[in-house]
């Protein structure tokens, strides 16, 4: 067969079932070979899998509302009743304890004291948890790359500033800082001229969360480009003519890939953690929208009355925390190239 | 060692400076944070706020608050804003549960992730070390707070076995001390047993690797000899250095999670409560409290590098 003729490829239609020549004979790049080491490892996988579920579970959760449970969110039922088997229980009780679980459509988690079914309260707040620390670590992540590559790139003055930027913050201890940022900005709302948030709204919680981080990304990364910055590579493309932007984006981003790939689950399950934490404190997600935090706090609260209040929310939260970290474990094995299953031992 | 301890020392007073400014200069710009008007009450009039302004120096110069605030910090005399009651007494009364907890925690999650960690290590890739790591990621993954009211419901109200929260100070009573600190204990290592068996776990296996290794073995050292002397003590630098961040973070109110579920009453809940009321002294009290522990143990830190690596000096 000869090669097809040197036509742009977008107007060709593609004949039959040939592949695209130069994926056949590409040489496997690096990440494939990742995806391939990752696909290998059992664990990394179901735990993946775990967490895609629980995603597309709170995604679905107006369906579940709507569908199976029949009531929203922020629906009260206190002086309702609900069947359970043969019986007619108050969904609260007088002496206001909330039902717990019934195990069947209505009510399959119990309610909690305003009589509010847990389970479709728990995917709402899902939604919000995820959402927040999927936010959280993307702020984390844009901010960290930002000033490390800068402050290792530049040096002088501006990594000296940079530099004790990151102290500062990393000064504090993150769970005090956040609620700091959370209850002082919970009160006006931030304004920053081209940004507004304001006080009730989830991006609050994400940014705080998001900021806290920096530090742990940044740092490790400086030290990067400062390693990289003196490599042949960068010596030629600085010989070529390149300017700073370019090689920025050209030489020294690529090789933080890996780096930032294996921050990303780590910092994606203690960004979850942590505005689980501040919800607790009072200074994350305000009421009535609810997180698992949130929800994890009044059930604190309650206790020992209604403990499937704590549990629920409490179990979701290590879930998915833990398959974010299993899967983040999977991704640095699969990523080192030095790593043997197993260990070296 | 005069020297090492001199630039540390001026080093730790540049850095206390720095927070103090910084943290001063951040309640001047967040919204609400006018003091003179929440003194002044609900209803006041201009002139009330005014009078308050004048009398607390609120209409001086930022620096000039600044150098009074500093100067009464210093010689112990600073009150809190919202209720007026001396800072610094209100800390000390604070500090006893936190360093309880800072200290016993810290003394825990130090024996517990050293042994799960050369467990791990000398069993690397066997069931055993499979089932560390799934518990040290379990343990990473678990909110404190989540931890803490398990343990609240089972142990204290359903087992009956220990205390429901509170403090009972040492020198009143050492055993109810011991048993009330001890769900906290608990609670509070977990996460960092995780973290600390997994990194040393790491650096164990990496230093396994190391010329001088198989040198000892050459030597025909016995294979304890040669994991407690020449690996144990290179890996442990990491784990030391953790350890001190990690301490001096609990003392300057890290743990305010734990001391709120279980009902402590220490420094993180005070500095929780007073950043709520946007109360500018007793946060800068809380703030130096820990850039001192962050500085001190810092300084235990570099010896016990010394200690566990000669190689390193104390000049850097």
């Amino acid at each position: 067969m000869s090669l097809p003729p040197p036509t742009p490829a977008r107007s060709e239609p593609t004949v039959g079932t040939e592949p695209p020549l130069a994926a056949a004979r590409a040489p496997a790049g690096p990440w494939r070979l990742v995806a391939a080491r990752l696909r290998r490892s059992r664990p990394a996988l179901v735990c993946g899998a775990l967490v895609l579920a629980v995603v597309v579970a709170c995604l679905l959760a107006p369906v579940y509302a709507r569908e199976v449970a029949g009531t929203g969110p922020d629906e009260n039922h206190i002086t309702d009743t609900v069947r359970v088997g043969s019986r007619t229980l108050d969904v609260v009780s007088p002496t206001g304890v909330p039902i717990g679980p019934t195990w069947q459509r209505r009510f399959l988690l119990g309610a909690d004291p305003n009589g509010r079914d847990v389970a479709v309260r728990l995917l709402y707040g899902g939604r919000n948890s995820l959402e927040i620390g999927a936010l959280a670590t993307l702020v984390t992540m844009l901010l960290a790359v930002l000033i490390g590559t800068l402050a290792g790139w530049f040096r002088g003055l501006t990594d000296g500033v940079l530099s004790r930027l990151l102290d500062v913050i990393w000064a504090f201890p993150p769970v005090l800082l956040g609620v700091a940022l959370g209850v002082a900005l919970a009160i006006g709302g931030l304004d920053l001229g081209v940004v507004k948030l304001s006080s009730g709204s989830l991006l609050l919680p994400a940014a705080i969360v998001g900021v806290v981080f920096v530090p742990y990304v940044a740092r490790p990364l400086r030290g990067q480009v400062l390693a990289l910055r003196e490599r042949e590579f960068v010596d030629a493309a600085r010989v070529q003519g390149r300017g700073n932007v370019r090689i920025l984006t050209g030489e020294i981003l690529p090789n933080l890939t890996s780096t930032i790939v294996v921050f990303l689950p780590l910092m994606l399950a203690n960004a979850i953690l942590l505005e689980a934490a501040l919800s607790y404190l009072g200074a994350g997600v305000q009421d009535p929208n609810p997180s698992w935090g949130t929800m994890l706090a009044e059930g604190i609260r309650l206790t020992p009355g209604a403990i499937h209040l704590v549990l629920a929310p409490g179990l979701m939260l290590v879930l998915v925390v833990f398959g974010v970290n299993v899967l983040g474990d999977g991704l640095r094995d699969a990523l080192d190239p030095r790593a043997v299953a197993g260990g070296r031992g | 060692m005069a020297r090492f301890l001199a630039r540390r020392l001026l080093g730790a007073a540049a850095v206390l400076f720095a927070v103090s400014v910084l943290t001063f200069l951040i309640f001047q710009v967040i919204p609400g944070g006018d003091p003179a008007l929440r003194m002044a009450g609900r209803e006041a009039t201009p002139q009330t706020v005014h009078d308050v302004r004048r009398a607390w120096g609120f209409d001086r110069p930022l620096y000039e608050q600044y150098a009074t605030t500093m100067e009464k910090i210093l010689d112990g005399s600073v009150v809190s804003y919202s209720q007026q009651i001396n800072v610094e007494q209100e800390i000390a009364r604070d500090l006893p549960p936190t360093l309880s907890l800072a200290l016993g925690a810290g003394l825990i999650w130090l024996l517990f992730g050293v042994l799960f960690g050369v467990l791990g290590a000398v069993r690397a890739g066997r069931a055993s070390d499979r089932a560390l790591t799934v518990l040290a990621l379990l343990g990473v993954s678990t909110p404190i707070f989540f931890l803490g009211a398990l343990m609240l419901y089972y142990l204290g109200y359903r087992w009956g076995l220990l205390p429901l929260g509170g403090y009972v100070p040492l020198t009143r009573d050492p055993w109810g001390w011991f048993t009330h600190m001890l769900m906290p204990w608990l609670a509070l290592s977990i996460a960092s047993i995780g973290i600390y068996s997994r990194v040393l776990r790491a650096g164990i296996l990496d230093t396994l690797g190391e010329d001088y290794v198989r040198t000892a073995r050459a030597k025909g050292l016995s294979e304890r000899r040669v994991l407690v002397h020449h690996v144990l003590r290179n890996s442990l630098i990491p784990i030391v250095s953790l350890w001190g961040l990690d301490l001096a973070a609990v003392i300057g109110g890290g743990a305010i999670v734990v001391e709120s579920v279980f009902d402590l009453h220490g420094v993180g809940q005070y500095a929780a409560e007073s950043i709520a009321r946007l109360d500018v002294p007793p946060v800068l009290v809380v703030t130096l409290l820990v850039a001192c522990a962050v500085v001190v143990l810092g300084v235990l830190v570099d010896i016990l590098y010394a200690l566990l690596d000669p190689r390193i000096r104390l000049s850097a």
